[in-house]
């Protein structure tokens, strides 16, 4: 069981103190921009500095240190062999704008990558520039524009959610200028279609929708959605948080969506980094392909290159050709896994998600709302436990880092109350995902201030994080 | 089949929940959609796979093959291995955004350093904990200054790269936003003062300038831009590149109001343009319109320190469609690279490396210019990138040096029409004068063939 260490470890600057120092300009320097005074950065020991970060990787969680079933995160393990390979210098010492003769190397990963993402999605064409999920849907955006603009449709400004959407979702329809419209579920927690029909209209320039969605339930009715939408003209968008249900099993662009994008921080096995870099490719059917991004990679007799004519594309999202290193990890995980292990990533992942479903059910100490059968992962409600005890979903999170274990995603999606949604993922074997459940089951038993008062095990107690935003303290010089 | 332990156990799983087949759990998903199989090539052994990344990686010539000069921003830096091995601790690696601070404290002190030293670095109050690069984060910047003071006009100068440019004015849409540009001066390389004067006025959200800008040169007129921007009620945004900030002075001092670049020569490698790590800091008292995650400190219930995210509210996961942005993941771990290598260098390391790349921008550019048939087109103080004229085809000179396995600077005539046969170069404390003596005769005998 994971535990961490606990070390009053200084700032940098507190383990060794900076002063300001008066430095010789450099003369040649025109006198506006002469620096009179050396940058008060702490200059440290290299043995301080590995000391000091060494003892931070201790105090932190990650996928290596155990289960970490955060919901819509897909926070699999990954694949040590994907981030060595990447660390080649034959990768790592490219820089973008080589002769394409000396990155042909490059250039093959990304056009067999764009190849192998249509096949796993059902989509004709990949733009691998967007440098996460969220930016990819505002690529998403700007090629619905575009598209409705290049068909003289000036007037769709409205874009559909589904109130579980992630919170990117209309943050990046708002970014990209959109109207939201937000819907909301069925009692299954499902799209409602009679409402889909009344909201869409000649001004609905797309419908987002996430599937499974962000309950974890598979939308049954997509193809009807899918008639929906496009009898209006609009298009239909696949968020593809949760794509790690369905590989091989089911395709988006089968299911009639137009736009899709990836994370392939998330199904792609590439790591989190602690918030990034990651990756969130855009796929689009045929009628989308003019407007991708530039550069397009392709291929003639001899050799890969770039393709920059493209007069309709929105142009660029992202310097270069998008998080490469981030690519390369997902190219060499596809590679390894190849169409039987991504079909069996899936099914594993499902059954892991309904394993720990039953489970914890069965216990009667946490409720379901919304239809039984889920996929990759499942939201369950604590809202019992604040009624009978006053524990909250915030408060088993915290109990869970006590017994070792990461916490689920709390309080979303927003139409559960008290929501703790689970994502296990494949990673996990049958006796982490039985040890997962067991603490769950013992914390609903514990008494109650034991569980508002965790967590005791870490390196701090429950964070002050109002504090933290009433008083922002974000450097060292504002302390 | 590997990295899926419950593989081997799945029956009996299912049996467990008395379920037949797996497929009963797929059994929400319409026959017409359900496909049996992906018509892509069976898993490749761990061995084979990095066999085949081996015969992959020899078809690129990476900077230790190919001895490049290209400019335009991405230049190999050294990177410590100090670095790499603090980046390669998993607890950091595979560890997501740190929505729990109680199990991230590492992470989140880790990133509260690196605020505190690129505030210091840009002269700011305070700094983000990244955004995607240095190019979406300048798109940023002018998203926040409309929102700031709701003014509808960006100015920037026509001199920026292209790349920047076009994903400046792919944001700028959603919320109207008209992107002006200015000329720059043919004679100097410099943001052309008298024109940005004539665009700049009560409309203008803010003004962008670069330092060093897009052809290596300083723009020097930094007090007389802030003062006549500051005049017409507009914000002043920075774009830095933070190896010149050892010697030169940070855009605080001459009155920024948002600092913005790309920081990926903090300890990240070239990577083919991505991962790249945006800097973005400002003004304290804007940093409720600020764009991505803020790291903060605060306390425990037992008044212990301790970090968390702060200022969530401005976030899209609690705001959604009125968050400042969208941004989710960003790039943690250039960050903590970054940090790492601001640890390990200091203050006084920064400055030598500052002058190094200074010094050595200055020797080669003397040198270039000492052949026949190329000249430096532009009058101003360069930092380490500038441009060169080429009497003869700049393409054909860079197919020969690339015989050479030198790649020569980068040719700008299709961005610039203006800068025909022009290459814009670049160095660092990586090229080593041996190198540089490689160049300069091979373009010594390029010239007289």
């Amino acid at each position: 069981m994971y535990r961490s260490a606990v070390y009053d470890e200084p700032l940098l600057n507190e383990l060794v103190s900076s002063k300001k120092e008066k430095i010789k300009p450099l003369d040649i320097l025109p006198d506006s921009l002469k620096r009179n005074e050396k940058i008060n950065i702490p200059d440290i020991d290299e043995t301080q500095v590995v000391r000091h970060f060494h003892h931070l990787s201790q105090m932190n969680y990650g996928i290596d240190s155990g289960i970490y079933p955060l919901g819509s995160c897909t926070m699999k393990y990954n694949p040590k062999i994907c981030g060595e390979i990447a660390s080649w210098d034959g990768f790592t010492g490219t820089n973008p704008y080589q002769d394409v003769s000396t990155i042909q190397g490059n250039l093959q990963v990304m056009f067999e990558l764009e190849r192998m993402l249509c096949e796993i999605t059902g989509m004709d064409y990949f733009s691998l520039q967007p440098a996460a999920g969220a930016q990819g849907e505002f690529l998403g955006m700007l090629l619905t524009r575009a598209y409705h603009e290049s068909n003289k449709d000036f007037e769709r400004n409205e874009v559909i959610l589904p109130d579980t959407s992630h919170g990117t979702n209309p943050a990046s329809v708002a970014m990209a200028g959109f109207k939201l419209v937000e819907i909301s579920s069925t009692k299954e927690g499902t799209v409602d279609l009679d409402v889909l029909e009344k909201v869409l209209s000649e001004k609905t320039a797309c419908f987002m929708l996430t599937n499974p969605n962000t309950l974890g339930i598979f939308e049954s009715e997509i193809l009807e959605i899918s008639k929906l939408v496009h009898d209006t003209g609009a298009l239909l968008y696949y968020d593809g948080a949760n794509m790690n249900a369905i590989m091989g099993k089911a395709r988006p662009g089968d299911m009639g969506f137009d736009i899709v994008h990836l994370n392939l921080h998330k199904t792609f096995a590439t790591p989190h980094g602690g918030g990034g870099p990651g990756s969130g490719p855009v796929g689009v059917k045929m009628k989308l392909e003019k407007f991708l991004p530039v550069p397009r990679v392709c291929k003639n007799k001899k050799e890969y290159f770039f393709d920059y004519d493209a007069p309709e594309s929105i142009g660029k999202i992202k310097g270069y050709y998008g998080n490469f290193s981030v690519l390369l990890k997902a190219y060499i995980y596809i590679l390894m896994m190849g169409r039987d292990g991504l079909r069996e990533s899936s099914e594993i992942a499902v059954l892991n998600s309904n394993y720990m479903k039953k489970k914890l059910l069965d216990s009667g100490r946490y409720e379901l709302p919304y239809k039984e059968l889920r996929k990759h992962e499942f939201v369950l409600s604590c809202e019992k436990l604040k009624q009978e005890k006053n524990v909250r979903a915030l408060d088993v999170a915290k109990r869970l880092l006590d017994y070792g274990f990461h916490p689920p995603t709390i309080y979303f999606p927003l139409i559960v109350k008290e929501a703790l949604m689970i994502e296990p993922t494949e990673s996990e074997s049958k006796e982490d995902l039985n040890c997962y459940v067991d603490a769950l089951i013992k914390i609903a038993d514990e008494k109650p201030e034991i569980v508002k008062n965790a967590p005791n095990n870490t390196p701090v107690k429950r964070v002050d994080d109002v504090g933290a935003t009433k008083n922002p303290v974000l450097t060292w010089n504002m302390i | 089949m590997k990295f899926i332990p419950n593989s081997s156990i799945k029956d009996m799983m299912l049996e467990e929940m008395r379920i037949n087949d797996v497929e009963e759990l797929f059994s929400d998903i319409p026959k017409k959609i359900d496909i049996k199989k992906l018509d892509m090539p069976k898993s490749l052994s761990q061995q084979n796979t990095k066999q085949r990344l081996r015969r992959i990686a020899k078809k690129n010539k990476s900077f230790y093959d190919v001895t490049s000069f290209l400019g335009g921003g991405i230049k190999p830096h050294y990177i410590p291995s100090v670095v790499k091995s603090i980046i390669s601790r998993a607890e950091f690696y595979t560890a997501y955004t740190p929505y729990q601070p109680e199990a991230s404290q590492g992470f989140l002190q880790a990133m509260f350093e690196y605020q505190s030293m690129i505030a210091e670095l840009t002269g700011m109050d305070i700094s983000n904990c990244s955004l995607y690069g240095g190019f979406t984060a300048l798109a940023e910047a002018a998203l926040m200054c409309t929102r700031i003071n709701r003014k509808k006009t960006f100015v920037i100068p026509q001199n920026i790269s292209w790349e920047k440019k076009s994903i400046l004015n792919n944001y700028a849409k959603g919320p109207g936003i008209e992107v002006k540009e200015v000329s720059y001066d043919i004679k100097t390389g410099k943001i052309d003062l008298e024109e940005l004067k004539k665009h700049v006025d009560e409309n203008t959200s803010g003004v962008y300038i670069e330092n060093p800008n897009f052809f290596g040169v300083f723009e020097d007129k930094v007090d007389e831009i802030s003062s006549f921007v500051k005049d017409t009620g507009s914000l002043f945004v920075v774009g830095i590149d933070p190896i010149s900030l050892g010697v030169t002075k940070s855009p605080g001092e001459y009155g920024a109001d948002i600092v913005i670049g790309e920081g990926r020569s903090f300890g990240n490698p070239m990577d083919f343009g991505g991962s790249s790590l945006g800097i973005f800091a400002c003004k304290k008292e804007y940093v409720r319109q600020m764009p991505g995650r803020l790291i903060g400190m605060t306390k425990d219930t037992d008044g212990k320190r301790a970090f968390c995210m702060a200022l969530q509210t401005r976030e899209q996961h609690i705001r959604r469609g009125r968050a400042t942005s969208n941004i989710c993941t960003n790039e943690g771990l250039c960050a903590l690279a970054s940090v790492s290598y601001l640890s390990w260098i200091g203050g006084n390391g920064l400055e030598k490396l500052s002058r190094i790349n200074f010094e050595k921008g200055q020797k080669l550019a003397e040198s270039i210019e000492l052949i026949d048939g190329f000249k430096g087109i532009f009058s101003g103080v360069h930092f380490n990138e500038f441009v060169i004229k080429c009497k003869k085809d700049a393409n054909k000179i860079n197919k020969k040096l690339l015989r050479r396995d030198i790649q020569g600077g980068l040719i700008l005539d299709t961005w610039y029409p203006k800068l025909k046969n022009c290459m814009l170069f670049g160095i660092t404390e990586m090229h080593a004068d041996a190198d540089i003596e490689k160049l300069v005769s091979a373009l010594k005998e390029e010239s007289h063939v």
